[in-house]
């Protein structure tokens, strides 16, 4: 039992050490939306506390924590409170299977992928709760949108994902990164890395898809009646599930921890770096795109979903099973 | 192994709590939310026996997309609570309807399990014995491989089953306005602004 109890703590100081950086990175990547955001639009963004505004999300933490939360009479509050501990739990539990480096992952589990897919389809449990227990009208409207639209994209995503897993032939996220030593997936499969990002915009509710919260319709979609720490629950894990998107589109075509090119000046640079840049990478790509694109209207998102994004999905599945079948390419299985 | 018996009986009393928490409760979304709590933790316990591939679908399917739509048909139709449990108070008509099935479920049960105990080679798959092989490709090889027929014919029946959910709930609506996407896209600036020189007190006619 006490043996037990050391590989307890020993795991808790594993998980602290994974989601204090998380949590300071998702402060980071705030102030890095909004600077980007100004910055397209000709304006300087937050540049007052702290050097360049670094410090700008963390004053602003700061100001929520002393909020007040205000729970609407007829909300219910269980699940009013449970929203966002929901949704902020789901986007850094997920975390445990990203592997930063060849032996920096918390757990190397076997259905990796799977894992991370059930994560990011329970996360709209966490807007739905959220958008009903406000018992209002708008959450309620946001709510059900963000249903609607997360369960379509979802659908893509998981077809993206077989694409990968038929060249890999494993559903460990560790040798997803290994197959792709000579070739990133993003070459072969590059219709595929465009979907699965214009899908993970959809799923983490961003512009031009964040018709959950359209303000010019819905005040401000699920988010409506939160108030103080709650909103900010909400809000960090938002930004957290972006990141997480950003890092497994790093891991499923980008080729996770791997130099560019397997060459003496780039592969000194430790692993965990290049993993970074590369979320870091496609996070600047979310931050341009919420700057440049108008929304989308409701019609256009189901329609974008359903009648394009999925058979032609399901279409590149099919070229390349039979890419892959015909030059007897299939990942072999060792008994 | 303490341990695991620990994880074991946490598991699977939150399951059954929430099972009959599922049926007991008053209002109609807490039976929903108190079903996905059954799915993740009956998830849990598929993972803590090794069937992690099975654990993980179960999550996906039934939390991630059944369950969200079971929560978005209750929200939608407003399903009023009900005043009272179906165990207590005046008689229910569903009573013997949920007795006949769940006798029947039980009967299913006793003959799998049963038949499992007693005979051993009533379930034992000679292809599910290697050992060294991930849980995922071993179901693989036994679902493409010899049962390959049911496995495509399950899939076949349940294609069947959604167009006839779509057939069945598909209406014609008259007189709704469409967008025409081809339209839409192929304008342009050249199409969309017309100028129009304007006489005086004769004005213009827009929109034809």
């Amino acid at each position: 039992m006490i043996e037990y109890l050391q590989i307890l703590g020993l795991e808790i100081y594993k998980i602290l050490f994974l989601l204090i950086p998380i949590l300071i990175s998702v402060a980071m990547i705030v102030w890095l939306d909004r600077r980007v955001w100004g910055l397209v639009q000709k304006r300087r963004g937050p540049n007052v506390v702290g050097p360049f505004g670094l410090f700008q999300t963390l004053a602003d933490a700061l100001k929520y924590i002393f909020k007040e939360i205000i729970i609407p009479a007829s909300a219910n509050k269980v699940v009013f409170i449970l929203a966002p501990i929901v949704t902020m739990t789901l986007a850094l539990v997920a975390w445990a299977v990203i592997p930063m480096s060849e032996d920096l992952v918390l757990s190397d589990i076997n259905v990796g992928v799977l894992y991370l897919f059930a994560v990011s389809s329970l996360g709209v449990y966490g807007i739905i709760m959220g958008g009903w227990a406000s018992n209002s009208k708008y959450p309620f409207l946001g709510a059900i949108r963000s249903a609607a639209q997360m369960v379509s994209y979802e659908v893509s995503i998981g077809i993206i994902i077989i694409n990968v897993l038929l060249c890999v032939g494993s559903l460990n996220l560790k040798d997803i990164v290994i197959a792709q030593e000579e070739l990133w997936y993003v070459i072969p499969l590059f219709p595929m890395f465009v979907i699965f990002f214009i899908s993970a915009l959809a799923e983490t509710n961003r512009p031009p898809f964040d018709l959950p919260e359209a303000e010019a319709e819905l005040v401000a979609g699920y988010q409506t009646e939160y108030s103080g720490m709650m909103y900010a629950m909400f809000w960090l894990g938002e930004y957290a599930n972006i990141l997480l998107m950003c890092a497994m589109g790093s891991i499923l075509f980008l080729g996770g921890w791997l130099p560019i090119l397997d060459i003496y000046p780039l592969n000194l640079i430790p692993a965990p770096v290049w993993m970074m840049l590369k979320i870091l990478f496609l996070f600047l790509l979310f931050a341009l795109i919420k700057a440049i694109v108008p929304r989308y209207r409701y019609d256009q998102l189901m329609r974008l979903g359903w009648k394009v994004f999925l058979p032609f999905s399901l279409v590149y599945l099919v070229l390349t099973a039979s890419f892959l079948f015909y030059f007897d390419k299939l990942p072999k299985v060792n008994f | 192994m303490i341990v695991h018996s620990i994880f074991f009986y946490f598991f699977s009393i939150i399951a059954i709590f929430s099972s009959l928490m599922v049926i007991t409760s008053r209002s109609t979304i807490n039976s929903v939310f108190f079903l996905i709590l059954d799915f993740i933790s009956v998830g849990c316990l598929f993972i803590m026996v090794g069937a992690e591939f099975l654990g993980m679908i179960l999550l996906i399917v039934y939390v991630g997309a059944v369950a969200v739509l079971f929560l978005f048909v209750v929200m939608m139709l407003n399903v009023a609570e009900q005043k009272q449990s179906w165990f207590i108070g005046k008689k229910s008509t569903h009573i013997p309807t949920g007795l006949i099935v769940s006798v029947l479920i039980l009967l299913e049960l006793l003959v799998v399990v049963g038949g499992w105990k007693y005979k051993e080679d009533v379930m034992s798959s000679s292809t599910l014995v290697l050992s060294n092989i991930s849980n995922t490709h071993q179901l693989g090889l036994v679902m493409y491989t010899d049962y390959i027929l049911y496995f495509q014919l399950a899939g076949i029946v349940l294609l069947l089953a959604m167009i006839g959910a779509i057939l069945l709930t598909f209406r014609e609506r008259k007189g709704v306005k469409k967008q025409s996407y081809v339209n839409q896209i192929s304008r342009g600036p050249s199409t969309a602004v017309e100028l129009i020189e304007v006489k005086s007190n004769q004005g213009v006619k827009i929109d034809d």
